[in-house]
């Protein structure tokens, strides 16, 4: 039998058209070895190894997001990693000859460094870092923002291990007119345009010099996966993913505020709330800095039926982007009455927290589940959805699960 | 006339070989198409439609695009052509905007992301995205749908 997916790599860009049965504008511009995803639609094998339910929302690029329930294990392994790329992976990535330029107005003198004198010149470290998409919680908001629809799973907190971005930063040497760094990857653009960029986001000098933020190679203990930034990822925890670079080869160290792809036109909210649909004009959005509180139940699954006689034990994870989580409670009354939850400390800075509760329903019937944090300065999510925004960033509302009881 | 006899049944005999050849290789022939792809015959739900200027034909099923997902719609075959070639169809399906909304996306596209004018395609596009994937009132916080109830262990 014909292998279908090699038959269609080995045919012209021509034939695609045969099978969709429309011309595909743009077809030259289709990366080689790039499988347009129409002809994948009854291939869905788990992408890069992803949990089988994991929700794939784009294939092109990759936007995959975890259910609630496959986010509970305490360390969150790649297969239950959300994955939020802006362009085509990059083919080419190789960490025997993967180079490290820092540029920019504010260091002293240019400087590139291969992976290997990164790994064998500075002291690694190990953090589990929270990593949220800006827009997780996106599919919420009305008016309806435009993007990626994502609900709750759009967050993870692996364990990262790599070098100190103040590390390299120090060694480099920064003049005092530093005021953001700004990261590149070697992820190609969708249109095909080899001159554009994807997404070159970063963080402000003082993020950038925490003891957490890292350049990293490995995750979980091993190699950081392809699609989450092998060989090298900038990693700025407890901010919106999107300022932890992929792919990166090159860091520049800005005398104002980074310019790069995505930092003018994305992850930017209104400076003050506005009416839902207003119509903003850019100099009156901000930038997206540290993400706000927020926690996810994680266990049991959604729609559990149990006996009345049962005393439900309910878990999950709580964090609050450069804060930590003080503490978190559960209510089965929407929101009438509040009980409070068992809260462990943060295995250190930037990590989430496990917390956990048991629940004796009082009789029959259906219920719903809802979990609330509080940070160390007493902000607590949200029951409703947060300030609309027009792209759909920082829902931090309340997560909920059904249950029965019967 | 023994000789005619003779001929006849060689005749006969030559034209059923004829017909078990054929026959043999017809059910061959469809022993092979089944093989290879099964589907078409026996999916019950799917129909054929031929679109608009009639050289091409795409497959729906329950007026859902098989290929692409799309709802089934006037000018769909403008929408395939003009916005999956950069980016899925998913990232569309997912997406709910007014006429404004689908043409703000546009204009983003076409501003950011090298998506070049679309002459007078954009209106038909814009109209099947208003009409097919238009917002829906929901609230301030939806009930949840959906539920897949199972006993918990």
């Amino acid at each position: 039998m014909i292998d279908r997916r090699n038959f269609i790599k080995k045919s012209t860009l021509a034939s695609f058209s045969t099978l969709l049965g429309a011309p595909l504008v743009f077809a030259e511009n289709i990366p080689a070895g790039y499988l347009p995803l129409f002809l994948d639609q009854d291939d869905p094998a788990s992408p890069f190894g992803k949990h089988k339910d994991m929700t794939v929302f784009n294939d092109r690029p990759w936007n995959i997001e975890a259910k609630a329930h496959l986010l509970d294990d305490a360390i969150t392994p790649a297969s239950k990693m959300f994955v939020r790329n802006n362009g085509v992976i990059p083919t080419a990535l190789n960490a025997s000859t993967w180079m490290l330029t820092i540029d920019g107005e504010s260091v002293k003198k240019h400087k590139t460094y291969s992976l290997q004198d990164l790994k064998s010149k500075f002291k690694h470290y190990t953090y589990q870092l929270t990593l949220e998409c800006g827009g997780n919680g996106r599919n919420e908001f009305n008016p309806p923002a435009k993007g990626i629809q994502w609900t709750i799973g759009a967050v993870s907190c692996a364990e990262w291990t790599g070098i100190r971005l103040k590390d390299i930063l120090t060694d480099v040497g920064i003049t005092e007119d530093a005021v953001y760094i700004g990261y590149y990857g070697t992820d190609t653009h969708l249109s095909g345009d080899p001159t554009k960029p994807v997404i070159s986001r970063g963080v402000p000098i003082s993020k950038a010099l925490q003891n957490e933020t890292l350049l990293a190679f490995k995750m979980n203990g091993e190699d950081v996966p392809i699609e989450h930034g092998f060989p090298l990822r900038l990693i700025a925890g407890g901010w919106p993913a999107s300022a932890s670079g992929k792919w990166i080869n090159r860091l520049s160290v800005r005398n104002i505020v980074h310019d790069g792809a995505k930092m003018v036109d994305g992850y930017r909210v209104p400076c003050r709330l506005v009416a839902p649909g207003t119509e903003i004009v850019h100099e009156d959005m901000c930038i997206i800095e540290s993400m706000p509180v927020k926690s996810v139940i994680t266990f049991p699954k959604t729609g559990a039926v149990i006996n009345e006689s049962r005393v439900l034990d309910i878990r999950g994870h709580a964090w609050a982007g450069e804060l930590n989580v003080k503490e978190v409670h559960y209510s089965i009354d929407y929101g009438a009455t509040w009980k409070q939850c068992k809260l462990q400390p943060a295995k250190n800075r930037l990590a989430w927290q496990r917390w956990e509760a048991n629940i004796k329903f009082p009789q029959k019937g259906y219920y719903e589940v809802w979990a609330k944090a509080t940070d160390s300065e007493g902000k607590q999510q949200p029951m409703v959805i947060p300030g609309w925004n027009p792209q759909g960033y920082l829902n931090n509302a309340c997560h909920r699960i059904a249950i029965k009881v019967v | 006339m023994e000789d005619r006899k003779l001929l006849q049944i060689v005749q006969a005999i030559f034209h059923f070989t004829i017909l078990v050849l054929v026959l043999t290789v017809l059910l061959g022939a469809v022993g092979i198409y089944l093989h290879y792809s099964p589907k078409p015959l026996f999916t019950q739900k799917t129909k054929s439609t031929t679109i608009e200027d009639g050289s091409i034909t795409e497959i729906f099923t329950d007026s859902i695009h098989n290929a692409t997902g799309f709802i089934q719609g006037e000018h769909l075959e403008l929408v395939i052509e003009n916005c999956t070639g950069c980016h899925s169809s998913k990232l569309i399906i997912q997406n709910r905007a007014s006429k404004e909304g689908w043409m703000g996306m546009i204009k983003w596209m076409q501003e950011t992301q090298n998506l070049p004018d679309l002459g007078e395609n954009e209106a038909k596009i814009v109209s099947y995205l208003a009409t097919y994937y238009a917002p829906e009132e929901q609230g301030r916080r939806k009930p949840l749908t959906e539920i897949q109830w199972y006993e918990l262990e």
